[in-house]
């Protein structure tokens, strides 16, 4: 049992003498570290939140601080699906074949508020968050997210990464969506997660 | 096909004593000089003209459905008035449900440096169809599409009227009419489940993207290709 332990995280332990596990932690916490530190962004960027993310890019924030300085925009060798921006209905088939043929590990970010939630675009044409169509990992508010929230949420999915274990089984399933329906959760859910909310309840267009 | 390539100068057919353009001020709310094009359709075209407003110093003419296509062919052709440009063409749906459906192009007279704006009034209960003008402009082929997608008014003559926004197998109506729910007719679950059955790829053969007069340009590989009847994307 001691040997899946959850691995401090902070602490590199390396007592060689201290009895059990200590092998598996170690390598748990060199593979975490590793992919922590060399997430491959996939940019998927549809809206203005793709220019801030275009700024974390480049100098100023310097995304390659981070080991992101190689945007893949092949989802074959990306590690990280960054969504930034609305994904209207006609695009959602699209994010998803992405995110199907990203190979695992994988991660996604859903960067602002239209991805995470649909936004201010309640309406008939945007998904109400892709959440309801791809997992998701990290959520970053803001309309569109200074680079700061981005790279934020960058590090909150780095803490992520290295607090995995390898010995967890539930970690790399891929999600197999209902195969009538190609939605990967039930209908009801979807219709909750897209409940309209605030001002967007008051909304009234038609009233003929 | 391809016709050769004629590049317009603005206001090369105005007189060359011709005041150089300036933005005008002090235009009135309504009222004021109309486009003389307006005249020439009234003298040319009869009761086929409706009516004539002039609106900030931009001129409607609201013309019989049935003869759009002749009359933006005499405006496009005739060198009197040279209106080389559509510039855009949409639709018109107000909250009043007593109001007609109105069909907008603008049309651009670059050599004259004239504006002008055409309008056909569908009234309620008649079939929602204009003739297109694609036979004379070209460009009108996508914004005919898009206006179709969204308003449901059919372009009798356009040689391939499909949704062009929304994809193909939209179901849930016109998005842009008064009576469409903003948020669609069906449930978020329903929409995304039909959204997520659309095929991404394959929708266009090669033909369908109008490269075939470039054919003889193309690698030889692509054109292997292209004769094979493949399809983009496949």
């Amino acid at each position: 049992m001691g040997l899946i332990n959850r691995p401090e995280t902070d602490v590199v332990s390396y007592d060689p003498k201290g009895g059990d596990g200590w092998v598996t932690t170690r390598l748990d916490f060199l593979v975490n570290w590793g992919r922590a530190n060399s997430l491959w962004p996939m940019p998927f960027g549809t809206a203005c939140c793709a220019i801030e993310f275009m700024a974390s890019a480049a100098s100023q924030f310097d995304l390659a601080r981070f080991g992101m300085e190689r945007m893949s925009f092949s989802p074959r060798q990306a590690d990280v699906l960054i969504c930034a921006g609305r994904v209207p209905f006609k695009l959602a088939p699209v994010i998803r074949r992405i995110w199907q043929q990203m190979l695992q590990p994988k991660w996604c970010i859903s960067m602002g508020a239209c991805a995470s939630t649909g936004g201010m675009f309640d309406n008939y044409a945007v998904v109400q968050g892709i959440d309801t169509i791809i997992p998701v990992d990290v959520y970053v508010p803001g309309c569109p997210p200074r680079p700061e929230g981005l790279i934020y949420g960058i590090m909150m999915l780095q803490e992520k990464v290295k607090r995995e274990r390898a010995a967890d089984t539930s970690l790399r399933n891929e999600m197999d969506p209902d195969p009538t329906s190609q939605l990967y959760i039930p209908p009801s859910a979807i219709n909750e997660l897209s409940e309209p909310f605030g001002n967007s309840i008051h909304q009234q267009r038609s009233g003929l | 096909m391809s016709t050769p390539f004629t590049p317009v100068v603005g206001g090369s057919a105005l007189p060359s004593d011709a005041p150089a353009p300036a933005t005008e001020r002090n235009v009135p709310h309504r009222g004021g000089p109309a486009n003389p094009s307006a005249e020439a359709l009234r003298a040319k075209f009869g009761a086929a003209v409706l009516r004539v407003d002039v609106v900030w110093g931009e001129t409607t003419v609201i013309i019989e459905r049935t003869r759009v296509q002749e009359i933006v062919r005499w405006l496009h052709d005739d060198p009197s008035q040279r209106y080389e440009y559509l510039s855009d063409l949409t639709g018109v749906e107000f909250r009043d449900a007593e109001q007609p459906i109105e069909v907008v192009w603008h049309l651009r007279s670059i050599a004259f440096r004239r504006f002008l704006r055409l309008k056909v009034q569908l009234q309620r209960g008649q079939p929602l169809e204009v003739p297109s003008v694609w036979p004379v402009y070209k460009g009108a082929d996508w914004l005919e599409r898009e206006c179709y997608d969204m308003f449901g008014i059919r372009f009798a003559g356009h040689p391939d009227l499909r949704r062009i926004l929304m994809w193909e197998q939209y179901k849930e109506g016109f998005p842009l009419r008064k009576d469409f729910p903003l948020r669609g007719r069906f449930s978020r679950a329903e929409q995304l489940r039909q959204a997520l059955a659309a095929n991404p790829e394959a929708r266009y053969s090669m033909e369908e993207l109008s490269i075939a007069d470039a054919f003889e340009d193309l690698p030889q590989e692509m054109r292997n290709r292209l004769r094979s009847g493949e399809k983009t994307g496949e």
